[in-house]
């Protein structure tokens, strides 16, 4: 048992839901209590999705409990089989059905029976793994189920494309700014002349999944979700993997050169032409791309030296590490990532890019660092945001988990070469406020006259009795003001001269505010 | 499966699958009603994420509440849940020194069957400070019962009302210290007995409740939650008490059965006919004429004019999620609007009797139909019925929200009027704002044209959306 009051990344299911509903027509439902469908609330709000969130919970309640829910969760499969005909309906496990412990599985078979969808149970435990890791295993799983049921069906068909091409694996909903991600990467393959077999599994159609090994190689744009996938991809389907982020212009070009030199050895003997691939990243570095020369300018001179802290999920950390260390020359005191399975990586990634490394996914850890550092700059989740704003110091934000404002509607990718621009206005611009302010408090403020704030009304020769002075102290600041020349004003206008609690309520009442 | 009330009022059930919040959301508003608290979820990961997003903002000014995030230790009961609770406990005192820790078990507690009830006495007595025990779980409750199982808790806290004579006195020594001014107070109000109010509401609503009983020379001896703890209602044999809000039927039945308090089964102060009807139960169970009543609603009704003509004629649909349903839709069957389905997570109909009452009165004054009640509903039979229906306003969670939207359907999320003040006749404007909202801006954006923002060929919309 331990004392919380937030945490980095969520329960399992989340992530099972969240690739789930990345799908076209998937259906989860979830073996859940009254509640626990709050993924769809998350993705309606965060995403603005205008669809109706495929996931839907089959309620545990005391019958449930009573009687096992081994009749409801049949009817709820076989009533979402009929009503909305998806492919696949995952039947998902949550905190409560893991301690229930019923034989899930078996029911799944039941009804896989019967209904004309395929259903699958997903193998998660929540208390085993958390939101990414589970996710990272439901891709997996899925994939394998349509690899294995194609191959049994003997209706695989294992002839790669005729031109290089590209699965992109681990775009999904809810993940941070994935959408602008997979536009940019897009646009960086077709610059290259690569082609996109599928991108997995925001959009993609579950029955197209056997086609996955038709593409040259798998690109694993993060390292949470996706991996698991590739692996096994590798393994069963011999397909070579990518799994450097393309984030930063050094690692975009490192991704770039790995592409093309897997990519070669795949078409040896293939008369293609190719884009020249070191041109490209010149170019594209050089001209296209305008953090190289941001780094070069004056601006960016200002920053080095500067201190900054960075904290995230491991792909996020290590990437914006890297990139203010070595392409801004910004001094990183710490760097951290709440993705402790991953550490190992993690600090291999960082090693000689920062002064310290903190794994830890305690947010009151990441808070006492950063206060022991006072960096200049903090780039992190919305935490690290609110951490910041307690103790004065500006923050980017680079990572989930993040609020509806880090769903912009706007273009903002991290990875590729219009996610470097990104990256370098989001750097500059939490330093130079940072300057600003602190230039502010050095002068005194912009404005050192006398604040005026009488209001019209005071001093007419009203009173204000103790208990509608109180009253008056308990409405919300950013309303008191009106409520109090509103009442002034009524009382005035009815020639009161003590204004009590009744005479403010009448008052409320009489201008409806 | 339908249950008749009287001849005109049927109650449909469905089958449960529908979206609401899980009631532990209730410390969210709880904690910052009651200032010296600190809320304990003892719980999952799951619950901690739901809080954590329901929560918002709220999470990071450090707010009094906390998870006892359950390890699987925990749950194989390798560990000892008593030392485990124990230690989070005393660092509770030690960091925040509330005067109550009030535990809030969740379905896992309820599943491994961890003994609350049982360890709270023992703790208590060990540390020091009161624990109280609320089931708020998602196995048996929705949304907003969650408060009713804290305050049903809190009910057995309360003093007795031994306490309220010592009280009383106090209170007259006080006026012969200060005879000008308290003397003439006292006389103000009309001989009855101690009445307690229970429902958690803002400050402000609470003293405009007060005020509203005021003036018809009620006097409101308490509130079942008080700002703080330590201030608790006097409670017993001759207490009257009365709810404020439709979700209570718990908290109502332990004042009854374990209080021995005399309930005041009211309709609801939401809405200026039902601050009315509120007011003038309670003066008629304590024999005391009202004054101006009606012209009072009058007034009221006079200064929502240029709402009320937006809202007339308009229909809405209740998808149903936080009880408060029943006295919503008889509001705005009052203001004139249509209402297609009261969808409710569970129907009381003890406790609501009055408030139904006054639905069906209301009706026949309309010369509208009952509308359906639909308890337990389902959400995708509700969304069916929502594209035959079309109504102007669908009031529903968050979770359809954007959805219908995108399809052409105003929608006003139904949590809004859990946190907003919407009871009491000064507060009838209030709730028209919010009602009224979509409808405005719907108004705003008439010559942008595209009501329907989905693409057609989307196979899942295809089966519950067809356009006509």
């Amino acid at each position: 048992m331990k004392l919380a009051y937030w945490m980095y990344a969520g329960p399992a299911h989340i992530g099972t839901l969240r690739v789930a509903s990345s799908f076209k027509n998937v259906h989860a439902i979830m073996h859940a209590p009254l509640g626990d469908d709050y993924m769809n609330v998350m993705r309606s709000m965060l995403e603005r999705e205008r669809d109706f969130t495929a996931a839907t919970a089959s309620i545990v309640d005391r019958h449930v409990l009573a009687r096992g829910s081994q009749k409801r969760v049949m009817d709820n499969i076989l009533r979402k089989d009929q009503e909305e005909r998806p492919d696949l309906i995952i039947l998902t496990p949550t905190c409560t059905s893991s301690i229930l412990q019923e034989d899930l599985a078996n029911f799944v078979e039941r009804a896989s029976l019967i209904s004309n969808s395929s259903v699958i149970f997903a193998d998660v435990d929540h208390y085993q793994v958390n939101e990414n890791q589970a996710a990272d295993r439901t891709l997996e799983q899925v994939v394998r189920y349509y690899l294995d049921r194609s191959h049994t069906q003997e209706a695989l068909d294992q002839f790669v494309t005729n031109v290089p091409s590209v699965n992109i694996i681990g775009i999904f909903t809810l993940g941070f700014h994935n959408q602008h991600d997979c536009r940019e990467l897009r646009r960086l393959l077709r610059d290259l002349d690569i082609g996109i077999n599928q991108i997995i599994p925001e959009g993609g159609a579950v029955e197209d999944l056997k086609d996955l090994p038709k593409a040259w190689l798998n690109l694993i744009p993060y390292r949470e979700v996706g991996l698991m996938t590739a692996m096994y991809l590798n393994k069963e389907y011999a397909m070579p993997y990518i799994s450097t982020t393309p984030m930063g212009a050094v690692d975009i070009a490192e991704c770039i050169r790995q592409i093309h030199k897997k990519i070669d050895t795949l078409a040896s003997g293939s008369s293609n032409k190719r884009v020249d691939c070191e041109a490209f990243i010149d170019a594209q570095t050089r001209f296209v791309s305008q953090a190289a020369w941001f780094s070069r300018s004056i601006d960016c001179q200002n920053l080095t030296g500067k201190k900054t802290v960075v904290f995230g999920d491991a792909t996020h950390a290590a990437s914006i590490t890297k990139i203010l260390a070595r392409e801004m020359g910004i001094h990183v005191s710490c760097a951290g990532t709440f993705c402790k399975h991953d550490a190992e990586w993690f600090k291999e990634q960082i090693q000689g890019f920062c002064d310290e490394i903190l794994i830890t996914d305690d947010h009151a850890e990441v808070g006492d660092m950063i206060a022991r550092a006072e960096p200049s700059a903090i780039f992190g989740t919305q935490m690290e945001r609110h951490i910041g704003k307690r103790l004065d110091i500006p923050c980017g934000v680079i990572s989930a988990p993040v609020h509806i404002q880090n769903f912009t509607l706007g273009y903002r990718p991290f990875l590729g070469y219009e996610g470097t621009n990104q990256i370098a206005d989001l750097v500059y611009n939490s330093f130079a406020l940072g300057m600003e302010e602190h230039l502010l408090d050095i002068f005194g403020g912009h404005d050192t006259k006398e604040i005026m704030d009488k209001s019209l009304f005071t001093n007419i020769g009203l009173i204000w009795n103790p208990e509608s002075r109180l009253e008056l102290s308990k409405i919300p600041r950013f309303v008191r003001e009106k409520v109090e020349k509103n009442t002034e004003k009524f009382a005035q206008q009815k020639g009161i001269k003590t204004i009590t609690v009744e005479v403010m309520y009448a008052a409320k009442e009489a201008f409806g505010t | 499966m339908s249950v008749k009330i009287d001849e005109t009022l049927t109650v449909e059930c469905e089958t449960g699958n529908y979206h609401t919040f899980c009631p532990i959301s209730c410390v969210s508003w709880l904690y910052q009603k009651i200032e010296d608290s600190f809320f304990l979820v003892v719980g999952t990961k799951t619950c901690g994420y739901f809080l954590q997003n329901a929560l918002g903002v709220m999470i990071f000014a450090e707010p009094r509440y906390a998870m006892a995030e359950l390890e699987e230790g925990d749950i194989s009961a390798q560990l000892n849940d008593y030392e485990g609770l124990k230690r989070l406990c005393i660092r509770i005192r030690r960091d925040r020194d509330p005067s109550v820790i009030i535990w809030i078990g969740t379905c896992t507690t309820e599943i491994i069957k961890m003994d609350l009830e049982g360890m709270a006495p023992k703790l208590e007595w060990e540390i020091g400070i009161p624990i109280l025990v609320a089931r708020a779980n998602g196995l048996d409750y929705a949304f907003t019962q969650g408060e009713d199982t804290v305050l049903a808790a809190m009910a057995h806290r309360c003093p007795e009302p031994e306490f309220s004579l010592r009280e009383r006195k106090e209170m007259k020594q006080k006026v012969l210290a200060f005879p000008s001014r308290e003397k003439e107070k006292l006389h103000e109000y009309a001989n009855h007995p101690s009445l307690v109010l229970f429902g958690s509401l803002p400050s402000n609503v609470v003293s405009q409740l007060n005020l509203e009983l005021r003036r018809q020379s009620i006097k409101v001896s308490g509130w079942l939650p008080a700002q703080r703890y330590t201030d608790l209602p006097s409670l017993g044999d001759g207490v009257y008490v009365c709810g404020v809000n439709p979700f209570l039927s718990r908290t109502a039945t332990t004042l009854i059965r374990r209080e021995k308090c005399e309930l005041i089964g009211a309709p609801f102060p939401i809405g200026p006919d039902g601050t009315r009807a509120w007011i003038e139960k309670i003066c008629s169970v304590f024999g005391v004429e009202t004054r101006g009543l009606e012209e009072r609603e009058e007034q009221i009704w006079e200064s929502l004019k240029d709402y009320l003509n937006l809202v007339r004629g308009k229909s809405v649909f209740f998808m149903g999620d936080n009880l408060l349903e029943v006295s919503l839709a008889r509001f705005l069957i009052r203001c004139g609007m249509i209402v297609y389905e009261i969808g409710i997570p569970y129907m009381d109909k003890r406790y609501q009797a009055a408030e139904l009452a006054l639905l069906r009165d209301t009706c026949t004054r309309m010369c509208v139909p009952i509308p359906r009640i639909v308890e337990k509903p389902d959400n995708s039979n509700q969304i069916r019925r929502l594209r035959e229906l079309r109504p102007d306003l669908a009031i529903t969670g968050m979770a359809h929200a954007n959805p219908l939207e995108a399809r052409g359907i105003s929608t006003k999320w139904s949590v809004e009027f859990t946190f907003a003040q919407i009871h009491g006749s000064a507060n009838a404007r209030d709730l028209l704002e919010l009602v009224t909202r979509p409808l405005r801006r719907q108004r705003n954006l008439e010559h942008f044209g595209q009501n329907t923002l989905v693409r057609k060929n989307n196979k899942i919309e295809m089966t519950l959306y067809t356009e006509s």
